[in-house]
């Protein structure tokens, strides 16, 4: 356990040395929210109903963008090998990995996710409810992008590859999403939509290590 | 953490096999305690493939891998804490200090404290605290090197480890290696460089090639 925190920390510390890491994927989620309301206009009602779906899908969008570093300059470097070799397993490496993963994507868009509901003119009753299905949703995002990350790794052109795996994937953390924001914003309990986002996260965290590691195990052979 | 390190590491009518090649087959090896082992061949005769196989990174096609008697299959994670792996990248990330790259694959296996003793070895007191992307490519390998020295582990498979390496580096290396054997732990190198690794026994990879054996059955 402790060896898992040491990679988390290990792998936090290489993306904050690497600024752009950092700054890139939120700096595309605050950027491609920003263009919906130039693209179809200032009208607020129309903003109001549009914009948990565009907050939701960029978030989504600005989590696939940094998955390819995921594994692949590790599977490079020759550090994969050795993480592989490490005595914790393959597992604990994957949940130490997505962590990191998490905490540098998932993590600046749950704070940055209000200030653009504000912007957009979400409903004042669905602010709670945007950050509780972020704090549920985005970790899965993390989850299924390290499969999608695994599964791809070596393969050339392996960044096309995976938005075409993991997208698809989303959809569901998607849909339950933004019908618990819309709920809220209607006064209904976005409470059933929460506990299925919550259902994913935990299924997620029990399944996911196991199918990355054997994926991982697969591209080091 | 208990690590009761093997007297004997050996591998059993190995095969391995890549894609759809057999690389090498009915290869036996054994290596005991204090004894080093030294890989040769032609270039594609599977040297790094049954360094990787020895290490458990590629399961072998046909065979077993044993630690004293006991199958390795039984025990993986047994397995890796007994062996240090150099492979041909070495895993030295431009942003990271030598020392903080060194520290930490140590501190991964909880050995923290043998980071300092295997800089020094390696030579690179001077270069500790320099970023790995304004490193040689001779002076990446002897951060790698550092941190096989500061795995703790006992058996070292090194991947051709004096690429790259200036005399003085490889004399550095030799009195690693000398000291780790004499510890009790064993040395396997695949290597073309000469190397004093003195009483070690040479397996030619050439031997267990199929090509040969094809062509001896075709005959």
């Amino acid at each position: 356990m402790t060896a898992a925190f040491h990679l988390f920390r290990h792998d936090l510390r290489l993306q904050l040395r690497h600024g752009t890491d950092l700054v890139a994927p939120i700096a595309f989620f605050v950027l491609a929210t920003l263009l919906v309301p130039l693209g179809v206009g200032p009208e607020p009602n129309l903003l109001a109903r549009l914009a948990s779906g565009v907050i939701w899908v960029t978030a989504l969008l600005a989590t696939l963008l940094a998955l390819d570093r995921l594994f692949q300059r590790d599977f490079e470097d020759g550090a994969l090998d050795l993480m592989a070799l490490a005595p914790l397993p393959l597992e604990l490496t994957v949940i130490a990995k997505v962590a990191a993963h998490w905490v540098t994507t998932g993590l600046p868009v749950m704070v940055v996710a209000p200030i653009l509901g504000v912007m957009l003119r979400l409903d004042t009753n669905s602010f709670l409810t945007l950050e509780l299905s972020l704090a549920l949703g985005t970790p899965v995002l993390s989850m299924i992008g390290a499969f999608g990350a695994a599964v791809t790794l070596g393969a050339r052109r392996g960044g096309a590859l995976l938005a075409v795996l993991v997208l698809p994937l989303y959809i569901p953390i998607l849909i339950f999403a933004t019908s618990a924001i819309s709920a809220a914003g209607e006064g209904l309990s976005p409470r059933p939509h929460l506990l299925l986002l919550a259902s994913f996260f935990v299924g997620g965290i029990v399944l996911i290590p196991f199918a990355a590691a054997a994926a991982l195990r697969n591209a080091l052979e | 953490m208990t690590t009761m390190p093997p007297n004997r590491f050996a591998g059993v009518d190995l095969a391995c096999r890549r894609s759809e090649r057999l690389v090498f087959t009915g290869l036996d090896f054994a290596v005991e305690a204090g004894g080093a082992l030294l890989l040769t061949g032609p270039n594609g005769s599977g040297k790094s493939s049954l360094l990787r196989v020895m290490a458990g990174l590629i399961k072998p096609y046909i065979g077993r891998l044993e630690h004293s008697g006991a199958s390795l299959a039984d025990d993986p994670a047994h397995h890796r804490e007994l062996v240090a792996y150099l492979g041909h990248q070495d895993a030295i990330k431009p942003m990271l200090t030598v020392a903080e790259s060194v520290r930490f694959w140590a501190g991964i296996r909880g050995h923290e404290h043998l980071a300092e003793a295997a800089l020094a070895a390696m030579d690179l007191t001077a270069l500790r605290d320099l970023a790995g992307r304004f490193l040689s490519s001779g002076q990446r390998r002897r951060a790698a090197l550092a941190r096989v020295i500061a795995s703790g582990a006992p058996i070292w498979l090194l991947d051709e480890p004096t690429v790259g390496l200036d005399t003085r580096s490889i004399a550095g290396l030799e009195a690693s290696l000398a000291g780790h054997r004499a510890s009790g732990g064993m040395v396997i190198a695949a290597t073309h460089a000469p190397i004093a690794l003195p009483g070690a026994t040479t397996l030619d990879l050439a031997a267990f090639d199929v090509r040969f054996a094809d062509e001896a059955d075709a005959a």
